[in-house]
């Protein structure tokens, strides 16, 4: 796939962008998720302002592709896409997580541009797969995109999806997983490890691209890969790094569910500069 | 005797009709279509279902994707996993959405027989009833009710959970017209009111015969919506007789007893009595043994109704 210089530029300046708001946004309500807000951003970036074909103006479009981002606590990147987006005004962003926002503390559909809630992990490849059946009953060829944490696959509702995702070859169903290796408790391999990972995704009848989560280049050639897959479904693995482009929380778990103080957000937003 | 039918065959052929009528109709199953009769809609319509073997949690999350892309689904499995197992799926990918799910369990309650405890949904409308909003709970009586219930659930937005039995039953309500939310009021009475769902409808008419014989007139009420419940009804009763038996094949908490209970005491309290199952799991047995052991016969009710007037 050819891509631009300047389409690439543009993607990782829209995803500085994202970073930026995520730390406003946390800051401003002192509580949330920052570091897989920040490690899926590049992927968010690359969905939301060049591969997915949708319409803020025509938001019931039917054949509109579909996002849905079930590691939901990452909400504040996919808010601060969906308004960069101009699915609601940017003001909103400061209202995360107040009561009677918009913008709940996990994915809602009170929220223009979200189509189904999410924040109980492991059930958003299912509902994925929902959308990927209605797509075939209904002759649509639109595609439908989900975002999964890595620490969620240890649920068991996954494996129930990517089966049952196979066994129906789903092959308009695009799973990422965004790896950056944390979860509240710890390293993902410490705590539960995970792989070997892609063996299990080709073990259960998927098509497995792994690429660098954070290079754009890479991002867009595996979703461009993803579509040209007939009969089963993708998974992208996304090697990244959790709390990507702020120096302090890049690898901190703790920063999984913690939202940055007055001068960390002072330091976060110099380090996205 | 009238023929007795199955609730699950008046299910399967409701959904082959509405197959027809509405291309949006869609049915999951997960490994028990031929019992829940998902089974007659899939050889129908092959293309419309699915079944996602025995993965419960799957298939509710599914509806709901299916569902968020205007599909009406209908899900169906056995009442102990639809309510139990998926429960985290039936509330967080289905009801916070305001999804259009129409989950029908069938195998509800302890005449699901010799299965045992494992396989007895005893505390199913209680584990639905505690969803914060919005899902419509449905427990019909009989094949007939069953049919125009599932026809009304298709037609009406938003989530629901319908509970359907084993065993094959007698028709009762006849040709009536349904309404989701509007019991019928099956014998008068001002004695007492026996307010029953389910199976336990017929016991309850049974038992209304039987305290006729010592000249008590019970009234008889089919509540078979649970949520949400026909309050005023259930207040009209509190008000013109001496209490209210409560009749479930359910546990006595959480369930329809629970729901009379909450109507009459903000509105009109009352003596509520519950002819249910005390806190106990179920066990193997034949139906009717069952309903002995655990306190669900006619005797029962009768002995309610008898303490009421003192």
């Amino acid at each position: 796939m050819k891509v631009s210089d300047e389409t690439i530029k543009k993607l990782e300046d829209k995803a500085r962008n994202l970073r930026k708001d995520v730390i406003a946004m946390l800051s401003a309500a002192g509580s949330g998720h920052p570091g897989g807000s920040l490690s899926s951003a590049d992927i968010v970036s690359a969905l939301y302002f060049n591969v997915l074909r949708h319409d803020p103006k025509n938001r019931k479009w039917p054949e509109r592709d579909r996002f849905h981002l079930s590691k939901g606590h990452a909400c504040p990147i996919l808010y601060a896409a969906l308004a960069e987006s101009g699915y609601f005004p940017r003001e909103e962003l400061l209202k995360l997580r107040k009561l009677g926002s918009l913008l709940q503390g996990h994915p809602d559909r009170r929220t223009p541009g979200i189509e189904v809630a999410s924040g109980s992990l492991g059930q958003g490849l299912s509902v994925g797969l929902g959308m990927s059946l209605a797509a075939r009953i209904d002759k649509l060829n639109y595609r439908v995109y989900v975002l999964l944490g890595d620490g969620e696959l240890q649920e068991g509702n996954i494996w129930e999806a990517a089966m049952a995702a196979s066994h129906y070859k789903c092959d308009s169903l695009c799973a990422i997983v965004d790896y950056n290796g944390f979860q509240i408790d710890g390293k993902v391999s410490e705590v539960m490890n995970i792989e070997p990972l892609a063996d299990k995704w080709k073990a259960f009848g998927w098509n497995v691209i792994s690429i660098d989560g954070h290079n754009m280049k890479e991002i867009l050639g595996g979703f461009d890969e993803a579509a040209k897959v007939k009969g089963k479904p993708t998974v992208i693995i996304a090697k990244t790094v959790k709390g990507k482009g702020v120096s302090f929380m890049e690898h901190v778990a703790d920063f999984h569910g913690r939202a940055p103080t007055e001068s960390e957000t002072k330091q976060a937003l110099k380090d996205l500069e | 005797m009238a023929e007795k039918l199955y609730t699950r065959d008046a299910y399967g052929k409701a959904l082959v009709e509405l197959g027809k009528q509405n291309p949006d109709i869609v049915v999951l199953d997960c490994d028990l279509s031929g019992s829940t009769r998902t089974a007659m809609f899939a050889k129908e319509f092959p293309d419309r279902f699915f079944n996602f073997g025995v993965a419960e949690q799957n298939m509710m999350a599914t509806a709901a994707g299916l569902a968020s892309c205007g599909k009406t689904v209908f899900a169906s499995t056995f009442a102990i996993f639809a309510s139990g197992r998926a429960w985290d799926q039936v509330r967080n990918s289905i009801c916070t959405n305001n999804f259009n799910v129409k989950i029908v369990a069938t195998h509800g309650g302890l005449t699901v027989g010799p299965d045992g405890c494992s396989h007895h949904a005893i505390e199913d409308i209680a584990l639905m009833r505690a969803i914060p909003a919005n899902m419509t709970i449905i427990v019909p009586c009989d094949a007939e009710e069953t049919t125009q219930a599932i026809f009304a659930a298709a037609n009406t937005p938003g989530p629901m959970y319908i509970r359907l039995g084993r065993p094959k039953v007698l028709t009762i309500t006849g040709k009536k017209e349904f309404k989701i939310g509007k019991s019928y009021t099956l014998r008068e009475g001002n004695d007492v009111a026996i307010i029953a769902c389910g199976i336990m409808v017929e016991q309850a008419l049974a038992a209304a015969l039987k305290l006729q014989e010592d000249g008590i007139q019970a009234r008889v009420i089919n509540m078979h919506t649970i949520r949400p419940v026909d309050s005023e009804v259930i207040i009209k009763a509190a008000e013109e007789t001496k209490g209210i038996v409560v009749c479930e094949e359910h546990i006595k908490t959480g369930g329809l007893g629970s729901a009379v209970d909450d109507a009459v005491t903000i509105n009109k309290p009352t003596y509520v009595a519950r002819v249910g199952i005390a806190n106990r799991f179920g066990q193997s047995g034949e139906s009717e043994e069952l309903l002995q052991e655990y306190c669900l016969t006619v005797k029962d009710i009768v002995k309610a109704c008898k303490q009421i007037l003192g």
